[in-house]
């Protein structure tokens, strides 16, 4: 069974290896697939249109799905490896180990962004960014730069304690805990999150940069502690929505997967905390 | 700057340099009082260049490929990727995850995060 650990707690031995699954993936060209996934529904989604993958009810088990996938194919390359996850209302800072060299590599430079250190520098030659959104093939980052902090753990737990899991009209102007930790409204949890890491994390291409689904294995654990805190509240909506997933319809761009089938997330993995 | 030549370029960029700093806010407040008529309304036109690159936006016809609204926003002549959000802020593909008031500012962001990068045309269809 997988385990999905605190990314502050791998072994140095995790952490390579989870290092060079990445990596196998991006040489073999299946990393970049999952890139233009991503873009192609957050180009997608809208507001008042059909809307899947964001900004809608099935933000969260869409990017379950899609972090599942992801993991599925690191297991591929090598069946040791787990997701594990960035608490970043604990690790907040630059300095923590998660971008030290031996992980993920630190901030970018000033002049033009580029990460000069850790296996995902351009400098080290193994990681091209391909599916990109403008010329820049490096990967960038400007760590706190484009917003100062990430979330507390109080503005964290403001979120958890929203009984309700979304509200109409499901969508970025919804009232609830789905758009609360997306962070269009209120405190701002998951959105904040990238516009701090800054570089291709703030744009549609985001998973061009590794961190991507370690910020989202967390948004997802954060997911799974709201459901044990309200036992009596589910996926909303029930039924007959128009261009929103409901509880009980597929989900592009797979189709054979409900919101309800991917309530329970112990049925694929669990955390080193449950 | 595929649509623009050099001197066209250089002579709007010296023409808005003393300006932009006292122009800017009335021409934000003016976007955002315009997006304040309802969610189908579309923004004023703009055209300006900010920070040497010619950033316009303007209403587009028949809707289309992108989400804008029917409003397009190009950078140096290639269409940005925008996105009207419930409450009539504005994103777009290379500055996602953070709403600005209007298509400008998010064009202006757009310019910024590029530090100089061309965009790349996004897939129409």
């Amino acid at each position: 069974m997988t385990v999905r650990k605190n990314q502050a707690s791998l072994t140095s031995d995790e952490k390579r290896r989870f290092v060079a699954a990445v990596l196998d993936l991006k040489r073999s060209g299946r990393y970049d697939a999952f890139v233009t996934t991503h873009n192609a529904f957050i180009l997608g989604d809208t507001d008042n249109g059909e809307r899947t993958g964001h900004r809608s009810p099935s933000f969260l088990p869409w990017h379950r799905r899609f972090l599942l996938e992801f993991e599925r194919a690191l297991q591929s390359v090598d069946a040791s490896v787990a997701l594990p996850y960035w608490d970043w209302s604990t690790d907040r800072s630059p300095r923590s180990s998660l971008w030290a060299p031996d992980f993920l590599g630190g901030s970018g430079r000033s002049r033009d962004g580029q990460v000069m250190d850790g296996p995902f520098a351009a400098s080290a030659g193994n990681w091209a960014v391909n599916v990109r959104v403008d010329g820049r093939t490096y990967l960038r980052r400007a760590l706190g730069a484009g917003v100062r902090e990430l979330p507390t753990r109080s503005e964290v737990e403001s979120v958890l304690s929203m009984a309700t899991y979304d509200m109409a009209p499901w969508n970025s102007g919804s009232d609830g805990f789905r758009n609360h930790l997306e962070g269009w409204r209120g405190v701002n949890l998951h959105n904040r999150v990238h516009v701090w890491v800054g570089g291709q994390m703030a744009t549609g291409v985001s998973p061009n940069d590794p961190v991507f689904w370690l910020h989202h294995a967390y948004i997802d654990r954060l997911w799974a502690q709201w459901q044990r805190r309200h036992p009596g509240s589910t996926y909303l909506p029930g039924g007959g929505t128009p261009d929103v997933v409901d509880l009980h319809e597929t989900m592009k761009p797979w189709n054979d997967t409900t919101p309800a089938d991917l309530l329970d997330h112990t049925a694929h993995y669990t955390f080193d905390t449950d | 700057m595929p649509e623009l030549s050099r001197r066209r370029a250089l002579t709007a960029a010296a023409a808005v340099t003393g300006a932009a700093l006292v122009t800017v806010p009335a021409a934000r407040a003016d976007d955002t009082h315009h997006d304040a008529h309802g969610s189908h309304g579309s923004p004023e036109p703009f055209d300006e260049v900010y920070k040497g690159r010619r950033i316009q936006g303007r209403p587009t016809a028949g809707g289309g490929h992108h989400h804008g609204g029917g409003y397009g926003v190009y950078v140096d002549g290639v269409e940005l990727h925008v996105m009207r959000n419930a409450d009539g802020t504005w994103i777009s593909v290379v500055s996602h995850y953070d709403p600005v008031p209007t298509p400008r500012a998010a064009a202006r962001a757009a310019v910024d995060e590029l530090r100089g990068a061309r965009l790349v045309p996004f897939p129409t269809g």
